[in-house]
């Protein structure tokens, strides 16, 4: 059976992170039991574009005006670690609006809500694995986790692959945010090169004239064990 | 030889998840007047015992032939096979599905994926059925769970044909959670 290689070490962040308070009481303490992979796991669920709306991929399209803000294009392939790309899979985002206020009942920080924005979008990748969303730049805000706690501006991205083991919620960051240093969850992943990951690029020539600035993001999913049909013989 | 590609890592998905997860219907694995449709849900709790009011939880499981919508499944269906259910309130969630069959010499069970502010990653566990308790006894996985913490996988009968599932991030009964 396919199997997908475990993640190397450094990856993901650990579940108890203690600079980051929410984890306290969260984070389960028993060490996690090794489950080998089954039919259960190498399948997931293969979701489709009856999942996406028409106004999904543009959420600056959503209501009647447009959105205050940076108006932005955010595009980028979901791939595995093997390089193939992962095509006809749902991307779903949502993020906070310009001010970096959510449109959410709990999200009580006073900066203003936008009546153009809600903040979450869907759309499926196409045969070669490329996804685009347009939107507008989230802003940073502020949180409780320390004092002057500030989150980089970043969207949430949710990814199912074609398998339950391939299954990632994570969250895209601009570059050169000067809040990355003070930020625990950014600086969860253990591992630096891994944190630049979730860094997008800005991209000049995906820019838009006279519309939108572009950034590109590529997102890597686990990949399957490739069977060694043959000994590798270059000498 | 091709370089793998490095991983994006996992981060949480934060108390505002509600705004791009929940799907009207992402509770229903079948509609409400399908034959034999079972409920299972329950509450998760934290370390504290707090409900956890901001937490997903996603529901994966074969039909009741043991087959998945998947190339990969010897056994095909059009039966969804998956569930999401955001918490209330109260900590609660549910799905309405199907008692899935065996699959691979494997009990009956359901993957469960929670997701929650304050979890950096999701957390896995498994749901297994009490009316199984000879399938449960001889299931590969649940051998793999220390024998005092397997009850923590098995749905409870509430008497009305529902069963429930609460998951205990943390502390006393803590859930059993897999890497996978």
């Amino acid at each position: 059976m396919t199997r997908f290689p475990p993640p190397p070490d450094g990856t993901h962040p650990p579940l108890g992170f203690a600079g980051y308070r929410s984890t306290t009481l969260r984070a389960p303490s028993q060490p996690p039991v090794v489950l080998a992979h089954r039919l259960t796991e190498v399948t997931g669920p293969l979701l489709g574009a009856d999942r996406v709306g028409p106004t999904d991929h543009d959420l600056t399209s959503q209501h009647a005006g447009e959105p205050i803000g940076q108006r932005i294009v955010v595009s980028g392939r979901v791939l595995d670690s093997d390089g193939r790309p992962v095509p006809d899979t749902l991307v779903e985002i949502w993020q906070a609006n310009a001010a970096g206020r959510y449109a959410h009942a709990r999200d009580n920080w006073p900066a203003p809500l936008d009546p153009n924005f809600t903040g979450g979008g869907r759309v499926m990748t196409d045969s070669s694995g490329t996804y685009s969303f347009t939107t507008i730049r989230p802003g940073a805000y502020p949180w409780d986790n320390h004092h002057n706690a500030w989150r980089p501006a970043h969207i949430h991205f949710s990814l199912f692959g074609t398998s339950f083991t391939q299954r990632l919620v994570t969250q895209m960051y601009f570059p050169d945010d000067p809040l990355f240093g003070q930020d625990p969850i950014f600086n969860s992943v253990p591992d630096a090169a891994a944190r630049q990951r979730m860094v997008s690029r800005f991209d000049l020539a995906a820019t838009r004239a006279e519309w939108a600035l572009a950034f590109t993001w590529d997102i890597v999913l686990r990949g399957r064990e490739q069977t060694p049909f043959e000994e590798p013989h270059d000498d | 030889m091709t370089d793998r590609l490095g991983l994006t890592p996992s981060q949480t998905v934060g108390p505002f998840l509600s705004l791009g997860l929940p799907w009207p219907d992402g509770a229903d694995v079948v509609d409400d007047d399908t034959p034999d449709a079972i409920r299972i849900g329950g509450i998760v709790f934290d370390g504290a015992g707090e409900p956890v009011f901001d937490a997903v939880v996603e529901t994966w499981q074969a039909d009741p032939s043991g087959g998945f919508d998947h190339p990969d499944s010897p056994t095909g269906t059009t039966f969804r096979g998956f569930g999401r259910c955001p918490t209330d309130g109260d900590g609660h969630w549910e799905v309405r599905t199907l008692k899935p069959g065996p699959v691979d010499g494997q009990a009956p069970h359901v993957d469960v994926s929670v997701f929650a502010r304050g979890l950096l990653d999701r957390v896995v566990t498994r749901i297994y059925f009490p009316d199984e308790a000879d399938a449960n006894a001889a299931d590969p996985v649940l051998a793999t769970v220390p024998a005092e913490r397997r009850a923590t996988l098995v749905a409870v009968d509430t008497g009305l044909g529902d069963l429930r599932f609460d998951i205990r991030l943390q502390g006393e009964g803590e859930t059993v959670f897999f890497t996978v």
